[in-house]
C-alpha cells in the first residue's frame, strides 16, 4: 500500500510541476507578445484543466464514471485527441484567412508599385 | 486613334518564363486589330529567374507580385489592373507561348457578337494543333462531365487558360477568382452567376519553355482538388 501510494504521489507531483511550468511558459509567450491572446486562451484553459486534475486525484475517476467510460485513462485520450483535432481545424481556418489577406495585400502592392513607377516615368520626362 | 477605341488587356501570368516571355509579349505587340487598343500586362508571380528583368525592358505593363501567389492570384491581379484602368475586355495568354497571338482576333470576333461574356479558346473542338497528353485529356474529359452535372453546360477544353472576358465578368473575377487551378472552377462560378460562356476552336502550340503549372505527380491531386472545389463552389454560389 505504501509502495503504491509512493508511486502515484510521484506522478501527481510531476504532473503538477509540468502543468505549472507549461502555464508559466504560455504566460511568458503572451507577455513577450509572441502569442496572441485569442490563441492563448486554448492553451491557458487546457493547462488549468491539467492542473485541476493533477491536484484533484479522484476527479478523473468520478467524471469517467459519470460519462460511462470504464477506464479513466481512455477518457483522457478521447478528450485530448478530440480537443487537439478541433484546435487543428481552427488553425487551418486561421491559416486560410491569413492566406486570403496575404493575397489581397500582395495584389494591392503589385498594383501600387506599378502605379508609382508609371508616375515616376511621367514626371521624369 | 478614334474615341471609339476598345481597350483590350492581354493578361500574361508568368512564373519563371524567361525562355519564352519575350516572344510572347513581342507577338502581342505586333498584333493589330482595327478598333482595338491592345496592351499586354505581364504579372510576374515572384519569379526566381530573370523574368522580372526581361519584362522591364519590354513594351508592356509589368506587375510584380512580392510573394508567389500561384496562377489564380496572379491572373486576378491582372483582372484588377484591367478593371481599375477601364479596360473593356481581357484575354488571358499563358507566358509559355502555348496560346498564339494570331488566334486572338478569332476570340475577339466572337465576343463582339455579344452572345457571351466569356469566350474560351478550345483545343478539342476542331482537334487542331497541340492536343496535350492522353492522361491529361482523360482528366479533362472527367471534368467536362463533372462541370456539366453542376452547371449544365459543356465545356470541352475546361482547363484552357486562353479565355476572353467582357467587363462585367472582369468585375466579378476581381472579387471572386479561385487561387489554385482556377480554370475549371471559375467556369462553375461564372455560369452559376448567370454569365454566358462560349467555346470556340483555336489552335494551340506546345509550351515553348518553362514548366506547366500542373506537374505529373500532381495530376491526381489536381483532379480531386478541382472536383471537390466544384462541389463547394456550387453550394456556395447557389446559396
Amino acid at each position: 500500500m505504501a509502495f503504491e501510494a509512493y508511486y502515484s504521489y510521484r506522478i501527481q507531483i510531476i504532473s503538477i510541476i509540468v502543468s505549472f511550468a507549461f502555464l508559466l511558459y504560455v504566460s511568458r509567450l503572451i507577455v513577450k507578445g509572441k502569442l496572441r491572446e485569442e490563441y492563448a486562451i486554448f492553451w491557458v484553459i487546457s493547462t488549468i484543466v491539467l492542473i485541476i486534475f493533477s491536484l484533484w486525484r479522484q476527479g478523473l475517476d468520478i467524471i469517467a464514471e459519470v460519462v460511462g467510460v470504464y477506464l479513466a485513462p481512455n477518457l483522457v485520450f478521447t478528450v485530448s485527441i478530440f480537443a487537439v483535432l478541433i484546435y487543428l481545424l481552427h488553425l487551418s481556418v486561421v491559416v486560410s484567412k491569413l492566406h486570403d489577406k496575404n493575397k489581397v495585400m500582395s495584389q494591392e502592392l503589385a498594383l501600387l508599385k506599378e502605379k508609382m513607377e508609371s508616375l515616376d516615368i511621367k514626371k521624369g520626362k | 486613334m478614334s474615341i471609339e477605341t476598345v481597350k483590350l488587356a492581354v493578361i500574361i501570368p508568368a512564373y519563371n518564363e524567361e525562355a519564352s516571355i519575350r516572344n510572347v509579349v513581342i507577338s502581342i505587340n505586333k498584333l493589330q486589330v482595327t478598333g482595338f487598343e491592345i496592351i499586354p500586362i505581364v504579372i510576374n508571380d515572384c519569379s526566381t529567374d530573370s523574368t522580372k528583368k526581361i519584362i522591364k525592358e519590354l513594351n508592356c505593363v509589368s506587375l510584380n507580385l512580392p510573394v508567389n501567389l500561384g496562377i489564380g492570384g496572379a491572373v486576378q491581379t491582372g483582372y484588377r489592373y484591367a478593371f481599375e484602368n477601364n479596360f473593356d475586355y481581357t484575354i488571358q495568354v499563358d507566358g509559355d507561348g502555348q496560346h498564339p497571338a494570331s488566334e486572338i482576333p478569332k476570340l475577339l470576333a466572337e465576343i463582339l457578337k455579344g452572345e457571351a461574356n466569356l469566350i474560351i479558346g478550345s483545343r478539342f473542338i476542331d482537334k487542331q494543333g497541340f492536343q496535350s497528353s492522353s492522361m491529361r485529356r482523360l482528366g479533362i474529359n472527367f471534368l467536362r462531365n463533372w462541370i456539366k452535372i453542376f452547371s449544365g453546360i459543356t465545356v470541352y477544353d475546361n482547363t484552357s487558360g486562353f479565355r476572353l472576358m467582357d467587363r462585367k465578368l472582369i468585375e466579378l473575377a476581381c472579387k471572386n477568382y479561385p487561387d489554385e487551378y482556377p480554370e475549371p472552377e471559375s467556369i462553375i462560378i461564372f455560369s452559376l452567376k448567370g454569365f454566358k460562356i462560349k467555346e470556340i476552336p483555336v489552335e494551340m502550340l506546345e509550351r515553348q519553355g518553362g514548366e506547366s503549372s500542373i506537374k505529373a505527380f500532381d495530376q491526381l491531386y489536381y483532379i480531386i482538388k478541382v472536383s471537390l472545389a466544384i462541389i463547394y463552389t456550387y453550394i456556395r454560389t447557389k446559396k
